[in-house]
């Protein structure tokens, strides 16, 4: 899907200051020599197997589906993974390959903290240095996580500059890359970002759709009508809509934070909401005002709270192949505090977009189609914040 | 052709950056004026962007004031017409790929032409995608400018080879901003450069005084000024145009 210079239809490219070319070069060349390393490889599989508890499982949420009366429902359970999320499946590539590329120091940005909680884990594992850039806000929203980077060695950078949300955390970083670039690899955290990262990130993360396959595969003999995640960058939704992509008959559906909904300001539903432009070294759509300017934009969801979508998705939509559909920070709730009582699953409120999604279209499927939702990470981080919207004050 | 090289034709260039509208376009205005008249060669004028990834804390400052004073691109091309009337130094609009593709690159590109500004520096479009705005800016005979930094190392050629208008060399890694010494072998940069264009070649990045302006004027053909001139924005608002005007003069003996 990616053309030779990391375009995905008119997409992708590399629109950063020329600081960072030779080193996004050098990460390329060294990324096309390790994809094919059976070494590398395998060394990654272990990581994965050994280290994060993959294979993540394909769960069949029985009460759930007989609730809603419709499409029978699997859950990906990558909440299940080491660090409790996705992310870690991006973050153990990333590590290794910037391990074989003689880097000794790993920074990154994150939003909801998953990412950076990833990377300090990962840099811990491998005895590499480790800084997180995080918006000031966020580290307010998710003090838990910036204490969890701290035990794990990482320092923790809160960004005060512009919102002081994920964009600007990846603004940061990539200033910080520009200034040390010699020993340092900037482990970005989504399908976001100049080329090659789209494609590195989406190639880590695929794994969740071979094994969505596979295991579909051999629990109903057929593969689903329906592969659901939540968007922000769009790692974890594009990990489990890779595989799938040729196989027309399965819908490809990415669900947008809409915050308070796609008519209001305070969104962050890119595709739903935003035009192409040209941000953090990537053409996309972006939310933008009529001069480019970059909206601040919104969402209950830390994660998800960016104004951009990763390059290949922004593809997948144009070519009709994805879908994207906007889900409102009420109906994330909902969905978190639904699955909680139904399945006994609470999920990271990122992923309670996609749930809130499914509760919408299972019940208007047959019984005999099946829909699978990615349940990107565990919600424990996300109690204190969704109890404050319900009215409760905890204190942890 | 843009009038780029007139800047260069009388030795040493003095090349000062104002963000358009910080705090508002009248403090601009009296800046430029100020800057020219105290012996700057060619004015670069940001444009400003939401999210500055190139930029420092203090660039980044600018940026947001000019934004929430309420500047937008078409109120800057009307700045520059009405500027235009009196200012005759080469000028180049320094801002961000977004600013341009949103505006609508022909539409953008098209009003350089006719507010007679020169050139366009956009640091987050490197050489691999230049074809993005390059054909307009062809046909409208504005210069596309590219820059090197230390990193570039390999590349310097092939970028000096089609290189237009002038070279923007950055001093060292990192964002703009003032800092402590510069430590590149930026004559080697420099000799790499000469062997594969003419077009002259400037310095920029932590060159804020006037002796760090005459060492990297005398390996090159002129100095750029960002940081240090908004942070007199940043001090002394509308009132800075005449401390503008007397950094600059210093900075100009400096270099001739």
């Amino acid at each position: 899907m990616t053309n030779p210079s990391g375009r995905f239809g008119i997409h992708g490219g590399q629109y950063i200051p020329e600081t960072l070319m030779n080193a996004v070069m050098e990460l390329e060349a060294a990324y096309d020599h390790y994809k094919n390393d059976p070494e590398f490889q395998r060394e990654l599989s272990e990581l994965f197997n050994e280290y994060a508890g993959r294979p993540s499982g394909l769960y069949y949420a029985e009460k759930m589906t007989k609730d809603l009366g419709g499409a029978k429902i699997y859950l990906k359970r990558e909440d299940l993974n080491h660090t409790g999320a996705h992310k870690i499946n991006n973050v153990l590539g990333q590590a290794l390959l910037a391990k074989k590329m003689g880097k000794t120091r790993l920074i990154a940005e994150t939003g909801a903290g998953q990412h950076g909680v990833a990377t300090a884990t990962a840099a811990a594992l491998m005895g590499m240095e480790c800084v997180v850039f995080m918006g000031e806000e966020d580290t307010i929203r998710q003090a838990l996580n910036v204490y969890r980077m701290r035990l794990l060695g990482a320092e923790v950078i809160p960004v005060k500059s512009g919102t002081a949300t994920l964009k600007d955390a990846v603004s940061e970083a990539m200033r910080e890359w520009t200034s040390r670039i010699d020993d340092t690899h900037y482990c970005l955290g989504s399908v976001v970002g100049p080329h090659p990262f789209p494609t590195i990130v989406r190639d880590f993360q695929a794994v969740i759709s071979a094994e969505i396959k596979e295991q579909m595969l051999a629990k109903e003999g057929r593969l689903p009508d329906a592969v659901i995640a939540c968007v922000g960058g769009g790692s974890n939704a594009i990990g489990s809509f890779h595989h799938f992509i040729e196989d027309k008959d399965v819908r490809l559906i990415g669900c947008e934070a809409a915050g308070r909904g796609i008519d209001t300001f305070e969104t962050a539903a890119t595709v739903n909401t935003g035009k192409v432009g040209i941000f953090h070294g990537m053409k996309s759509y972006f939310c933008q005002d009529e001069y480019g300017q970059i909206a601040p934009v919104y969402s209950i969801s830390a994660g998800l709270d960016y104004p951009g979508i990763g390059p290949e998705h922004a593809h997948l939509h144009d070519i009709g192949r994805a879908e994207y559909v906007p889900v409102t920070d009420d109906e994330a709730i909902c969905a978190f505090e639904y699955l909680a009582k139904t399945e006994g699953i609470i999920p990271a409120i990122e992923s309670a977009h996609a749930v809130a999604h499914a509760m919408k279209i299972a019940p208007t499927m047959g019984k005999d189609k099946i829909i699978v939702i990615t349940i990107s990470g565990r919600g424990d981080k996300d109690c204190a914040a969704i109890a404050r919207y319900r009215g409760e004050d905890i204190h942890e | 052709m843009s009038n780029i090289a007139s800047a260069f034709a009388n030795g040493k260039a003095l090349i000062p950056f104002i963000t358009c509208g910080d705090p508002d376009l009248a403090t601009t205005a009296a800046a430029i004026r100020a800057a020219v008249a105290n012996g700057a060669d060619l004015i670069e004028l940001g444009i400003p962007f939401s999210d500055p990834t190139a930029e420092g804390s203090v660039v980044q400052g600018a940026n947001l004031r000019a934004l929430r004073g309420g500047v937008t691109t078409d109120k800057i091309f009307d700045f520059v017409r009405e500027l235009r009337r009196d200012v005759k130094v080469p000028m180049v609009f320094m801002t961000y790929a977004n600013v341009v593709f949103s505006y609508g690159a022909e539409r953008f590109i098209s009003a350089c032409r006719e507010t007679r500004i020169d050139g366009l520096i956009l640091p987050d479009l490197p050489f691999e995608e230049k074809e993005e705005f390059a054909p307009i800016c062809h046909q409208y005979g504005v210069d596309l400018i590219s820059l090197i930094a230390p990193a570039s190392e390999n590349r310097i050629a092939m970028i000096a080879k089609e290189a237009e208008g002038f070279l923007y060399i950055a001093s060292g890694l990192g964002v703009t901003g003032t800092r402590g010494d510069i430590k590149t072998d930026l004559a080697a940069i420099v000799d790499v450069i000469r062997q594969n264009t003419s077009i002259p070649c400037a310095i920029g990045f932590g060159i804020s005084t006037p002796d760090r302006a005459k060492k990297m004027a005398a390996i090159s053909d002129g100095a750029i000024i960002g940081s240090a001139i908004v942070e007199l924005l940043e001090k002394y608002g509308t009132q800075a145009p005449k401390y503008i005007g007397t950094y600059v003069k210093s900075m100009k003996d400096a270099i001739k």
